[in-house]
């Protein structure tokens, strides 16, 4: 019995593909639960027995959002941040990433070493000191209030990343540039830069993953409404009194939205980017 | 090259001395085991690494300070280091696009080298489509549209297989003809040294150990080291004592006769009377007897017969010492030669099997001398 080789469906039933099905299951019911219920109208939200399928369905938490909430706003402030802090990290990270791979210096390991310990400080232990220094710098409540703090914290990462990838090019391949007249910006722009790509795209999926959903910064430094981004517009949704779940399901299924797209299509640098990274020195 | 050195940071002395001139559209190959320096020297020429001392010359002009770009040389690396985001034509054509040579000139050039190498159908290809013989000739391709004054090779054969590396060298050898470009070729496979190269220079632990002509090399070694080798598979040496009267040289307990002609031929070997000496003897230097070749005889106990169609390659051993150069055969190689194990070259019909006592005619006047304590051959 045990001898004989599956047939079908049943070839499927091993150990790791159950144990992934419970994952996916974990993982994705809440997901579903947040979509389907973002449909639903008010009163079918609270439902016991709950709703499995919106029925009916209903646009109207969407509306909500956008129109009495101002969501809209928030969408917008979260790209123009976002955007920029990531286009910041990547241009200075592949800079720094290519000159602490490749180029010759002194001191490299203190300075690697030392990316290392910021990229894992915690930011709420420095949250009031810096509150200060953007209050005095007047940058309370503006968009490069919260850019550059965004682009100081994700920088080391994305150093780390794209130097490792900056590693695993062959160093013949500027050599061959150098031969042929190829200056060091001109070698990094025509011969590195397309074979770091996989590299910045990983550094760049995990810098914009993490200002989008960066939610303390966003909540000391934007007090003013115009100015809030998603995760914190989001948390402000509502009254004392209310709690507009519909409305909150609706909102958070856009702020995922862009972020979903972008991991799915960059899916094959994630993975890459979350296992290379811990292979190389 | 003159008087050149390379030191580096740590202290390493990697390259002695090394003095060494290369004729206009010579092919000179730098061969040697793994870490003798010869690599460290193309990129000393290339101006990859800096040159501690010496004076580096191109074309006659001293070119020790200047960039790679501007020494006008062209150099095919191992992995041939080909920009896997572009084209064939665009690999080939990079070099030309930095000098800014204007569109029409620059795609007569790639075609020019790409009809030189057979690669017209590739052009539109990405190297990550290409197999490893096509590549190969895609970095020679972006070595050749240079036109450059000098062809730097780093083993650019080794990542063939076999059969494509025998074909590869022809090919490399016919373009670099046609050419007529001063080229140095780095290797350690001896056999491309010797098929390749006009003049070859061996080199050990950094320094520069023989040059000569492929030929001349394997004839008249100058040192055991090049001796051992050069030539596949490796001359036998062996601890030997000269007689008295210089009339023979004596191996384990044989004793062979050494006649007149070889002694005055190598005139040095009468201050050796009654002295230690290392003795070479070529494989195909010792043809059995049986075959009806003539000379003093050498008995050997016979291990190993391998039957190669063309000959037989026979395995055996004498009580004598073999002598083992350093660096010249790999450590598995060197732990699996038994005492006194030799090999010869002979017949394919000669009746041998393993366990028989096989009498060889030693062809006397290949036969090589060398001392004991400097390696070096005796002449004189």
């Amino acid at each position: 019995m045990r001898n004989r080789k599956r047939t079908g469906w049943r070839r499927y039933i091993n150990g790791i593909n159950i144990s992934a099905f419970f994952v996916v299951l974990f993982v994705g019911l809440p997901l579903y639960w947040l979509i389907a219920s973002s449909f639903k109208t008010p009163a079918n939200l609270g439902n016991s027995p709950p709703q499995y399928f919106p029925n009916p369905i209903s646009l109207g938490n969407y509306t909500d959002a956008f129109k009495n909430n101002d969501f809209g706003q928030y969408f917008i402030n979260s790209l123009i941040v976002t955007l920029i802090a990531t286009a910041l990290v990547l241009v200075l990270g592949t800079m720094a990433g290519y000159a602490l791979g490749r180029l010759p210096m002194k001191g490299k390991f203190t300075l690697m070493v030392t990316l290392l310990i910021i990229s894992v400080f915690p930011a709420i232990a420095v949250i009031a000191p810096l509150y200060l220094l953007l209050r005095n710098l007047g940058w309370l409540n503006t968009y490069q209030g919260l850019i550059i703090p965004y682009t100081a914290f994700n920088l080391p990462f994305a150093i780390w990343i794209l130097r490792n990838y900056m590693l695993g090019i062959p160093k013949e391949m500027e050599e061959t540039g150098r031969i042929d007249g190829a200056g060091p910006f001109r070698t990094l722009w025509t011969i590195i830069l397309p074979m770091a790509l996989p590299g910045i795209f990983t550094a760049g999926i995990f810098c914009f993953t993490a200002c989008w959903t960066e939610f303390l910064m966003a909540l000391t430094f934007m007090s003013a409404n115009n100015r809030r981004t998603i995760p914190v517009g989001i948390a402000e949704f509502g009254t004392v009194f209310t709690v507009p779940y519909g409305t909150i399901f609706a909102a958070s299924v856009v702020a995922v939205v862009p972020i979903g797209i972008l991991v799915f299509i960059f899916r094959k640098f994630v993975i890459s980017g979350l296992t290379s990274g811990a292979v190389k020195g | 090259m003159e008087k050149i050195n390379k030191v580096y940071e740590n202290g390493f002395h990697a390259v002695h001395d090394m003095s060494l001139d290369i004729a206009d559209g010579e092919f000179m190959v730098l061969v040697g085991p793994s870490g003798c320096g010869k690599t460290t020297a193309l990129r000393m020429v290339a101006g990859l690494e800096d040159i501690t001392s010496g004076i580096l010359r191109i074309g006659g002009k001293e070119v020790n300070d200047e960039t790679p770009k501007e020494r006008d040389i062209a150099m095919v690396f191992q992995n041939y280091a080909l920009y896997p985001h572009m084209t064939v034509a665009q690999n080939i054509g990079f070099a030309l696009k930095l000098r800014k040579l204007p569109k029409p000139e620059l795609d007569a050039k790639v075609k020019e080298a790409a009809d030189i190498l057979g690669l017209t159908d590739w052009l539109d290809r990405k190297p990550g489509q290409l197999s490893g013989g096509q590549r190969q000739r895609v970095a020679m391709g972006r070595a050749i549209v240079r036109q450059p004054s000098v062809f730097l090779m780093d083993e650019p054969l080794s990542n063939l297989d076999a059969k494509l590396r025998v074909q590869m060298r022809a090919e490399v050898a016919r373009i670099q003809r046609h050419l007529n470009v001063s080229t140095i070729y780095v290797t350690h496979d001896q056999i491309e040294a010797m098929t390749m190269g006009d003049r070859v220079t061996v080199m050990r632990d950094g320094r520069l150990q023989q040059v000569d002509t492929p030929q001349h090399l394997y004839d008249h070694p100058d040192n055991i080291f090049v001796a051992a080798f050069i030539g596949s598979p490796a001359m036998n040496l062996y601890d030997a004592v000269v007689g008295e009267n210089v009339r023979s040289v004596k191996l384990g307990s044989q004793e062979i006769d050494l006649p007149e002609a070889v002694v005055l031929k190598r005139p040095a070997l009468r201050g050796y009377a009654g002295k230690d000496v290392v003795v070479g003897l070529r494989p195909e230097h010792l043809p059995a007897e049986s075959d009806g070749a003539t000379g003093p005889k050498l008995v050997g106990e016979v291990d190993l017969v391998e039957a190669l169609g063309s000959e037989l390659v026979v395995h055996f051993t004498i009580d004598a010492n073999r002598v083992l150069a350093e660096g010249a055969v790999d450590k598995d190689e060197a732990a699996a030669v038994k005492k006194g194990e030799g090999v010869a070259r002979v017949a394919a019909k000669t009746p041998v099997k393993p366990g028989d006592r096989l009498t060889f005619a030693v062809s006397i006047e290949d036969m090589q001398f060398f001392d004991t304590q400097t390696g070096l051959a005796i002449r004189g």
